[in-house]
């Protein structure tokens, strides 16, 4: 673990992998030291915000013992997926099987939010499960709401239509970013997912 | 309910609080009024509530009409035909036209009662990247305002220096990613004199000089950033992330400028000459 300088309100924690980040923001965020105001995990990475003094911030983070087995503690929500995405065809010729076999794989995983970003809402989910699907040569101008798509290693729902470059295997009507829903965010840090197949439409 | 008519918005005009902070992990940027302290300043002296939100205008241009008698104050870069850093009345029927500013960029204009449009996630703020909180303010609409809640302060003008014109220092100190560049880059950037790029915004002011040389190459996996970030992209010339700046970032960032400096960043206008100063 490194602590890293991020100016006079913030330092960045840089962790090996994405499971410590997972298990430290999960420490972090269970018992929040006085002062921090944000908390961000990342890939690698998890940024926090404070208004008190650095070095005691500081002090903190480094004595900070990651949860073991974060993935496992988080509760559980299912998202009802119609697996009809335009590139579910791709999707399964990337990974040398059929579709139905990639709709298997995804709902067959259990994944976990380790992260948000890009836009309100937008979770990154992981899983045990191998998946390692390139982005889309050239990106969607307009991927519509409630899309369900794959990149990298990760899974995720466009919470609102916006241009992207995941490939899209289905969709979901379930409102992953409501505003006038406390909280606002379906997909928090730490939350676990399971996708359900609800058909072709 | 009181009330002002928007005539003319001016380049652009926005509503604007302390922000939504606390929401960044849901990637919910903070947002919020970018020179924080003249937005706080001009609500103390209308007596408003610490929070009430108001209305930050981009370059002046800004013509509204008081619907009823309105106590407003007007601070940060000072536009022309207004009173400025004290309270007024503005009477019922009366119009509040803002010129173009002598020096900086964003003026706040704060009403006694607050802008009172449904607060978006705890904040009243316009936030142009994520889309969030209310739309830019546009001709013809009617901007509530709320009731006041604190007593006027006893206050005549605050005395403020006005945002500087000229060369602009900002005080930078060395960010996570220091080590992506050379010794030659971290020096380009602190011995420079860059000038403001017109592609600034509230997501952040771009600078326009030498690009900075690299140590290393490769992407850096998405991470957290916080307001005052200098993002390096492919370009090699700095991005300083302001109140609309984005949850996490795929550029490295190789300083931050100093937090009491950040309000001076906001004031910058495109083409000003600015040297960032490493500590």
């Amino acid at each position: 673990m490194r602590i890293l300088p991020a100016g006079d309100r913030a330092l960045l924690v840089e962790l090996d992998d994405l499971d410590e980040v997972i298990g430290y923001y999960t420490a972090l965020a269970a018992d929040p030291p006085a002062d921090v105001i944000d908390i961000v995990p990342a890939a690698r990475t998890v940024l926090v915000t404070t208004t008190g003094d650095l070095a005691t911030l500081s002090r903190t983070l480094h004595d900070l013992t990651p949860s073991a087995d974060s993935r496992t503690t988080g509760d559980l929500i299912h998202i009802p997926v119609i697996y009809d995405g335009a590139d579910l065809g791709d999707v399964a010729d990337l990974l040398g099987c059929s579709k139905d076999d990639v709709i298997g794989r995804h709902t067959a995983d259990e994944w976990t939010v380790a992260f948000c970003g890009f836009a309100p809402g937008f979770g990154y989910l992981t899983s045990a499960g191998d998946w390692n699907i390139p982005r889309r040569s050239s990106p969607r101008t307009k991927v519509p709401t409630g899309a369900v798509a794959l990149a990298g290693e990760f899974s995720g729902v466009y919470p609102r239509e916006s241009p992207g470059g995941w490939q899209l295997i289905g969709r979901t009507t379930a409102k992953i970013f409501d505003q006038e829903r406390d909280p606002a965010a379906l997909f928090h840090p730490g939350r676990r997912v399971r996708f359900v197949d609800a058909g072709r439409g | 309910m009181s009330s002002l008519t928007v005539l003319e918005p001016g380049p652009l005009a926005t509503i604007q609080d302390r922000g939504r902070a606390g929401q960044a992990a849901l990637g919910v940027p903070t947002s919020g009024a970018c020179d924080r302290a003249a937005y706080e300043l001009a609500n103390r002296l209308v007596g408003n509530a610490a929070g009430a939100a108001a209305i930050e205008v981009t370059f002046g241009g800004l013509v509204v009409h008081a619907d009823v008698d309105l106590v407003v104050a007007i601070t940060g870069a000072p536009c022309t035909g207004v009173p400025l850093n004290a309270p007024a009345t503005l009477r019922a029927g009366q119009l509040l036209h803002l010129g173009a500013p002598l020096t900086g960029l964003r003026t706040y204009v704060a009403i006694r009662g607050g802008v009172d449009v449904p607060p978006v996630l705890g904040s009243r703020s316009t936030d142009l990247l994520s889309g969030l909180g209310p739309s830019p303010l546009v001709a013809s609409q009617t901007v509530p305002i709320g009731r006041p809640v604190e007593p006027m302060p006893g206050v005549d003008l605050a005395p403020v220096a006005h945002p500087a014109g000229g060369q602009v220092v900002l005080r930078v100190t060395p960010g996570p990613r220091r080590d992506w560049f050379t010794d030659a880059g971290w020096q380009a950037l602190v011995s420079q004199t860059y000038q403001v790029s017109s592609n600034s915004n509230r997501v952040g002011v771009r600078l326009d000089g030498t690009p900075l040389e690299r140590a290393r190459s490769g992407e850096l996996a998405s991470e957290g950033m916080a307001r005052g970030a200098i993002q390096i992209p492919p370009s090699g010339t700095p991005v300083i992330f302001l109140a609309d700046h984005p949850v996490t970032g795929g550029y490295p960032v190789i300083a931050y400028v100093a937090d009491a400096d950040l309000d001076a960043c906001a004031q910058v206008r495109p083409g000003q000459p600015v040297r960032l100063l490493g500590l």
